[in-house]
């Protein structure tokens, strides 16, 4: 055969239709944007019931995830995705569809080596990065306190 | 007889019977009505989905064991794979059959690779009837390979849908057709491409490779061919590969490509079209075979290819090796090979 990798590499990508970025996000932009939506209609709900700010907002981030979990382990969550990308991906309910579907889908492996386990494959990294990224952060604000002072 | 990488068979065996089975999405594809057995449920009433693909396995070969009034016994051997670990689905599948086993891993390859072995040793004698059979099923396949099914992740337009569904031919010395005239094993070939959701273009030169193989070793052309069928390269693949070929001076007219014929890409969300062990298998025991024994086609040349990545090489970074295997098929026993070769 004639054609070598980095002649075939060229032909690879002029074949390979990429993804619509525009339609992209503008689906994100819209479906996440519902989902802050519905986030806001809950906190101004629990805000008029007489609840405090704090805990308006934890209950919210609560009953996203809540909703989240729900529609993920009744296989609504991956539809909406597929078409809104980001829109499901960034807000707090993508973080729990990405713990859920784990747990769902290994529940036949048992409940210690398929749920316990594998639970955590997908939102496992996010902690570790997001704790070492925490702790760096911490250590640096605290140097720049002795540096500035404060 | 052997020329180069091609065995061409002075008594080419037939393929005696044959079945596909298919799930819930291919009963909505084109090919739905000329499948032996759709089921409805992707689960196929079993509590995981590597249960069911083993259900869908093990209901193929034993509705193309019916269709030639065989028992398991009558068989000799049984080349069988499919993309799970290990090959579970077909080895689990086999505990309901009292027959020699021989588990094939080529992925999406198995079929061409598996209907190649049994054809060799039935046209020798070492066996009076060996069956080849493949499957997979979407869902086993997409935890395995990529992410949980609820995930909500969005596939780029380069991925392609892994088949739920089986195939089995069963082989035996030539009596009826369709016959299996030649084969041609392919070679690994690698052209670095390690997107893992860009399968097609990593199988698209071994498809070219084993394509070009053929037609030295024999001197045939592609327009001595009602149709050249590629397992599942899908759009992209499909593409890449008249291009190749076009770089070699050849052009392939009459182009198939079993993972565009089994979905409707249009309609089905399948982004560039159907993959997997069982893509190949059922198109080629639902469309290929029935077309070649009816006669409304009389050769044919028909290939499964394969990605050999796994998730470990896959998450190292390293390149796709892909490898295409080809059965020559015909409505005839066979034509006098040609002088001078």
């Amino acid at each position: 055969m004639r054609t070598d990798a980095v002649k075939y590499d060229r032909m690879r990508k002029d074949a390979s239709p990429p993804s619509p970025i525009i339609k992209d996000c503008l689906c994100a932009f819209f479906s996440g944007g519902a989902i802050c939506l519905v986030g806001e209609i809950l906190r101004t709900a629990f805000l008029s019931a007489g609840l405090e700010q704090k805990d308006a907002a934890l209950l919210t981030s609560a009953c996203l995830i809540a909703l989240s979990a729900l529609t993920t382990a009744l296989g609504w969550y991956q539809k909406l995705a597929a078409h809104a990308g980001a829109g499901t991906l960034v807000p707090i309910t993508g973080f729990a569809n990405s713990i859920v579907s784990p747990a769902v889908e290994f529940r036949s492996e048992g409940l210690v080596p398929g749920v316990g386990a594998k639970m955590f494959i997908i939102a496992g990294p996010v902690i570790v990065y997001g704790t070492l990224a925490s702790v760096v952060w911490g250590i640096l604000y605290f140097l720049s306190k002795l540096w500035i002072g404060g | 007889m052997r020329k180069g990488d091609t065995i061409i068979f002075q008594s080419p065996p037939s393929v005696l019977s044959f079945a596909a089975v298919g799930g819930k999405k291919e009963s909505e594809g084109p090919l739905a009505q000329q499948f032996d057995q759709l089921f409805p449920d992707s689960r196929c009433g079993e509590e995981s989905w590597e249960k069911a693909e083993c259900t869908i396995t093990r209901r193929c070969l034993t509705l193309a064991l019916q269709k030639a009034n065989l028992s398991a016994g009558a068989l000799d051997g049984v080349f069988a794979g499919d993309l799970q670990f290990q090959c579970t689905a077909s080895a689990y599948a086999m505990r309901a059959f009292d027959a020699p086993y021989l588990g094939l891993y080529g992925a999406c390859s198995t079929m061409a690779e598996g209907v190649g072995l049994a054809a060799c040793l039935t046209a020798g004698g070492h066996m009076q009837r060996a069956a080849a059979m493949t499957s997979s099923h979407f869902c086993a396949a997409e935890r395995q390979f990529r992410t949980p099914l609820d995930y909500g992740g969005k596939r780029t337009p380069t991925a392609q849908w892994t088949v739920t569904g089986a195939g089995a031919a069963i082989l035996c010395a030539g009596c009826r057709p369709p016959y299996v005239r030649a084969v041609t094993f392919g070679r690994v070939r690698d052209l670095d491409v390690t997107d893992i959701n860009n399968m097609g273009a990593a199988m698209a030169p071994a498809a070219c490779e084993t394509l070009l193989r053929y037609f030295a070793d024999t001197g045939e052309s592609p327009e001595a061919f009602d149709a050249v069928y590629t397992g599942d390269l899908g759009q992209i693949g499909s593409t890449l590969l008249q291009e190749l070929l076009q770089r070699e001076g050849l052009t392939l007219p009459c182009h198939r490509d079993c993972g565009l014929l089994i979905y409707d890409c249009e309609t089905q969300d399948v982004q560039a079209g159907g993959s997997g062990a069982g893509c190949s298998a059922s198109v080629l025991c639902c469309e290929v075979l029935p077309a070649l024994r009816e006669g409304r086609m009389k050769r044919v040349l028909f290939l499964s290819t394969g990605a050999l990545m796994s998730q470990t090489t896959f998450l190292q970074g390293e390149s796709i090796p892909g490898i295409a295997h080809l059965i020559e098929l015909s409505a005839e026993p066979g034509l006098p090979p040609k002088e001078g070769l």
